[in-house]
């Protein structure tokens, strides 16, 4: 089907969905690099003014990337809730938009279409909405989850330790882990990047964080980002698995490239369930996903990088995952370019995986070759802090030495709950406070984790 | 309010020794003390400095002359760094003077060894000399032929493609500055790809990284360059299938 708008006698027309989604996405590298941005600033506004009146009930009969070729597209379709939908059945895009801002649209509604929205209406919503639109109705949104401490509360924010080394080496990492949780930080999770995939590297990591956690009684859950199939096979050998992990992305085609499909998360799904490890909730699942990945694979099908993105979280949605984390700034400039289109991208990436449900995290960073620093960080942290944002990432100084790019740093995630009145989530506060690393104010005591220290450098690091 | 006070020695301290890592930098308030803030502010300088760095090719060239090789200046597609920096597909294809320029120089050799900024030109002005000294003499002492040297503004890994074609060489080496870093932004990868021709995929390829004398040094990459070109040339290939054998290679 094709849409079309005209604007001082010019007609504009768009051929589909998929191609006028395009050209309504707010400008960013990535798009053009696809060669699928509107060519003008005027071609821009008419498709977000065409799209603006599109019946979200055409997005039920026009796909973007067809039934038949991409499981995600299936995944969509079959799992859409109609009894969910009816409530905003009669809507346009812009009158969804309108409906999100309304004072009466509260947490609980919003709650309530979470099933009946697809991925690629709540892409077409947040394409013609501000940033402070995109901040206000998520902030609106609660989405909690649970294994051994609750995320996601209003008036919460957590933070992910990732106490990454380039070879693995325990003692590093366990350095920069006790760091991390002497400032508070790692109550979303202990999340480690291994450099290599080799099992045995990554069950000593797993190993190390599960000894830790046992001895100290920290309310939290670890995690080593290796590759799904990875993991499967340590859960078969008992390794100490917390949280499951793997990268997503919005096509199936995509998808393949990382080594994976539906079933394989599945599979995964279900060995890390099997374990039963979570003690206040069974969220197991741990997913990053990132605007650009499934042109970076070349299987974007045609469709924006915003829009394959928010088709990432219909699968992320399907295993209930605890954490998902967009890791907006690490793809590099030729996708998103500078300050401003990271900070867009991960504002829009929060909002639509709120909508939908999930319970969304952002790396706030960027790599040296992309037109940003730590003042955009800054800025996007706060946004975020605002914009209800589950949890970021915790670094030591914003430097993450494996994966060399720049994050947010401990000292950044105690910041933003000092501005905002924040704290951690409740059994990790509980925790930090009766550790006598903070008071509860939330404010650092600096002397009290010598005792700690001394218990933890004699077993982790001699 | 109390006077100020001088901000203590990190209790972290002792950790420093396991990591590399910026840990043990203290705080002020909950936040980085001064000096540890503009620390990392100059490192990030550095990287951007880095990514902006030109390939002075008349300095190279004087430099290059040694090997008494042909050298030849190319250019990719992508006209400028904030072009090249958007438009990766740009930087991966020679211009059409470029193309021109090949199309006289056609050998059939051996090796090709081509010279491209990539993210970091400081990466090559600074490593790409040492390297070579080691490297070239030991390609010719195993009778490899090598084609003339190609010097590349504005390139990426791929570009290595169209201009081993386009030469008709066996086996194309690419030079290249990396994305810096914050601790390195003078790093330099090594890229080897046999047969080339356009449309190869990462995968076709071999890579050594982190050349650069606080990484892999000189003796030890031009040593795993020669060992990879030998294989290469032996089983006719590059890429994943070379890289199973990697463990024999060594670190």
């Amino acid at each position: 089907m094709s849409y079309q708008h005209t604007i001082s006698g010019k007609i504009y027309r768009f051929e589909s969905l998929r191609v006028l989604l395009a050209k309504a996405s707010p400008f960013r590298t990535g798009d053009a690099l696809a060669g699928l941005s509107a060519d003008t600033y005027e071609e821009r506004v008419a498709a977000q003014i065409t799209l603006a009146d599109v019946p979200l009930s055409t997005f039920l009969n026009e796909v973007v990337i067809s039934y038949e070729d991409d499981e995600v597209t299936r995944l969509i379709v079959d799992s859409h809730d109609p009894a969910a939908f009816q409530i905003i059945s009669h809507l346009t895009v812009g009158g969804l938009r309108d409906w999100l801002l309304k004072d009466e649209t509260d947490t609980a509604v919003l709650k309530g279409i979470a099933d009946g929205l697809t991925p690629e209406m709540v892409a077409a919503v947040s394409k013609i909405m501000r940033n402070q639109d995109l901040i206000a109705v998520a902030k609106k949104c609660e989405i909690i989850t649970r294994f051994r401490n609750t995320i996601g509360l209003k008036g919460r924010f957590a933070t992910r330790l990732q106490p990454n080394h380039p070879t693995d080496d325990p003692r590093g990492i366990a350095a920069s882990l006790i760091e991390g949780l002497l400032y508070g930080s790692g109550d979303a999770c202990i999340g480690i990047n291994p450099a290599t995939d080799s099992p045995a590297a990554v069950i000593k990591i797993l190993t190390l964080i599960d000894r830790l956690r046992q001895q100290f009684d920290i309310p939290t859950q670890s995690c080593v980002l290796s590759h799904v199939t990875t993991t499967i096979d340590l859960i078969n050998q008992n390794a100490p698995v917390d949280l499951c992990f793997q990268s997503i992305a919005g096509t199936q085609k995509a998808n393949n490239s990382f080594g994976i499909n539906l079933n394989i998360l599945e599979e995964a799904y279900s060995a890390t369930q099997s374990l039963n490890r979570g003690t206040v909730g069974s969220n197991a699942m741990y997913f990053e996903t990132g605007q650009g990945s499934a042109l970076s694979a070349n299987a974007h099908h045609g469709v924006d990088q915003q829009t394959c993105e928010v088709r990432a979280y219909a699968v992320a949605k399907k295993f209930k995952p605890l954490l998902v984390n967009t890791v907006v700034g690490f793809i590099g400039p030729e996708y998103l370019y500078d300050g401003k289109q990271i900070t867009r991208a991960a504002l829009e990436d929060h909002f639509c995986g709120k909508l939908l449900g999930l319970p969304m995290g952002v790396d706030v960073c960027y790599t040296n070759h992309a037109e940003a620093d730590q003042d955009d960080m800054d800025n996007l942290l706060t946004l975020l802090g605002v914009a209800g944002c589950n949890f970021i990432m915790g670094i030591p100084g914003s430097d993450d030495i494996m994966l060399n790019y720049q994050s947010t740093s401990f000292h950044d995630a105690l910041y933003v709950r000092k501005v905002l009145g924040l704290k951690p989530a409740p059994e990790f506060e509980q925790w930090l406070i009766k550790q006598g690393l903070f008071d509860d104010q939330g404010n650092r005591s600096a002397t009290a984790a010598a005792g700690l220290l001394k218990d933890m450098g004699g077993l982790w690091i001699k | 309010m109390d006077k100020i006070t001088k901000p203590e020695v990190d209790p972290l301290s002792f950790l420093k020794e396991f990591t590399p890592a910026r840990i043990a930098i203290g705080s002020t308030g909950n936040s980085i003390p001064t000096k540890q803030s503009l620390e990392f502010k100059l490192a990030h300088a550095h990287a951007r400095d880095a990514v902006y760095s030109a390939m002075n090719n008349e300095l190279l060239i004087d430099d290059l002359q040694q090997f008494k090789l042909p050298i030849t200046q190319l250019r990719s597609q992508a006209v400028n760094r904030a072009q090249y920096l958007q438009r990766p597909d740009l930087g991966r294809l020679p211009d059409e003077r470029s193309i021109n320029q090949l199309a006289d120089q056609i050998t059939g050799d051996d090796v090709v060894i081509i010279i491209a900024d990539g993210l970091s030109a400081l990466a090559i002005h600074e490593n790409v000399m040492p390297l070579l000294s080691l490297l070239i003499p030991k390609l010719q002492s195993a009778k490899l032929k090598v084609a003339p040297l190609c010097l590349v503004q504005q390139g990426r890994v791929a570009i290595a493609d169209p201009i081993g074609d386009a030469l008709n060489a066996k086996l194309s080496i690419i030079l290249i500055g990396e994305r810096p870093g914050l601790s390195a932004a003078d790093s330099m990868g090594a890229y080897l790809t046999y047969n080339p021709k356009p449309g190869l995929k990462d995968n076709s390829r071999n890579c050594i990284s982190n050349i650069r004398p606080g990484g892999f040094n000189y003796v030890a990459a031009a040593d795993k360059i020669f060992y990879l070109v030998q294989e290469a040339f032996k089983r006719k290939l590059t890429g994943v299938e070379l890289k199973d054998n990697e463990g024999l290679l060594g670190e």
